[in-house]
């Protein structure tokens, strides 16, 4: 399973770890749909470090297409919801 | 779904629509490794550009610094002087500085930290691209193989998904620098105004006064010395603090640059007010 942490990098992670992920991934949409800024931030923070910490960097000469992507911890709720939005639009 | 996986069509939306894939795979190929060189070399420029912006914060900032020191030397000069009013109108203006200050200070955060970010891509595109001119010729040699060209496919779709991504880090960068030229903008008018600058000069009415203020201490001062000559008692009481005003006012620059006021320390915060008290 490959994560790409926008703006930093692929991650390696077993099959096993994703699906405490899915669990965090739940509560990201929870927070991003309420507007809560602040739990917004820490279950993304979460997000971020367990995939640093239980993933393996893709080494540069691997070239793979990601199974998850995850905005990088400093992405705003508003920036990631325009980002989705732009999804619905169609656009680039 | 989730928001990760929403995310990952998305980046993977983008990707295609970074390459026009040709027929030939091969030629694909090339197409990308074409395109990975023109990236590295806008994430340079990017680089560059933040790094413009940064120093420009940073020359505001060093402005603000001396025109802060500046009123909060004239406050001490107006409370030597007693006249409280001036004083209260210098600490105001000072105070105004400071929020400033405070607001350049996120501004400069925010684009270090787009700094670091696009240093630590581009050193990761450059690994990449290099890997990639490798790959690809390996790849290309051995087309024929179904097996390569299934590997073929996964190597564009991967380098295309990360070359929307740097595309989209650089969108984020230029849009603080954006950001950022705005509120430099804002206060280069400021400072241009002669709101900030013009408290320093000689059509500084707050400037004026307290210059006024000064000789007349000075006139005081130089009565006192001569009756203490004459013998005529002792120095007034006020003969120190009106030769410490003095002495302030003899170290304000008579050009009315802002920037001339050497003599207030560096503080060790650009951004933070806190040190520059002991400026005089």
């Amino acid at each position: 399973m490959i994560v790409r942490i926008l703006g930093e990098g692929q991650f390696e992670l077993d099959e096993s770890q994703v699906g405490a992920l899915e669990d965090l991934d739940k509560q990201l949409l929870v927070a991003l749909e309420a507007g809560d800024e602040a739990s917004f931030h820490a279950v993304l923070g979460q997000l971020v470090k367990k995939v640093r910490a239980d993933g393996k960097p893709v080494a540069p000469d691997r070239f793979v297409p990601s199974d998850l992507a995850l905005p990088h911890e400093s992405a705003s709720l508003e920036e990631l919801r325009e980002f989705l939005a732009s999804e619905d639009a169609g656009e680039s | 779904m989730g928001v990760m996986k929403r995310l990952t069509n998305i980046v993977q939306a983008k990707a295609n629509k970074v390459l026009d894939k040709a027929e030939d795979p091969r030629e694909t190929l090339d197409l990308s490794y074409e395109k990975q060189i023109e990236q590295l070399q806008q994430v340079k420029r990017g680089l560059a550009d933040v790094a413009t912006a940064k120093k420009r914060i940073e020359l505001q900032a060093q402005q603000l610094q001396q025109a802060a020191a500046k009123l909060q030397n004239q406050a001490r000069q107006a409370l030597a002087q007693n006249r409280e009013d001036l004083a209260t109108e210098a600490l105001t203006r000072r105070s105004g500085i400071a929020t400033q200050l405070e607001g350049l200070k996120t501004q400069h955060d925010q684009l270090a930290q787009q700094q670091e970010r696009l240093e630590a891509t581009t050193q990761q595109l450059q690994a990449r691209v290099e890997a990639f001119r490798t790959q690809k010729e390996t790849l290309k040699a051995s087309y024929t193989a179904a097996q390569a060209q299934t590997k073929i496919g996964e190597a564009v779709s991967g380098i295309s998904e990360s070359m929307s991504d740097t595309g989209l880090a650089m969108q984020r960068a230029q849009d603080k620098i954006a950001q950022m030229q705005a509120r430099a903008g804002a206060v280069d008018e400021l400072l241009a105004s002669g709101t900030l600058t013009d408290l320093s000069g000689s059509s500084d009415p707050l400037q004026a006064q307290l210059d006024k203020a000064a000789a007349s201490s000075d006139v005081q001062l130089q009565l006192a010395a001569m009756k203490s000559e004459l013998g005529q008692g002792a120095p007034a009481p006020s003969a120190e603090l009106a030769a410490a005003s003095a002495e302030g006012a003899a170290e304000e620059p008579v050009d009315g640059e802002v920037v001339a006021d050497k003599t207030a320390p560096a503080p060790a915060d650009p951004f933070s007010l806190d040190d520059a008290g002991g400026a005089s």
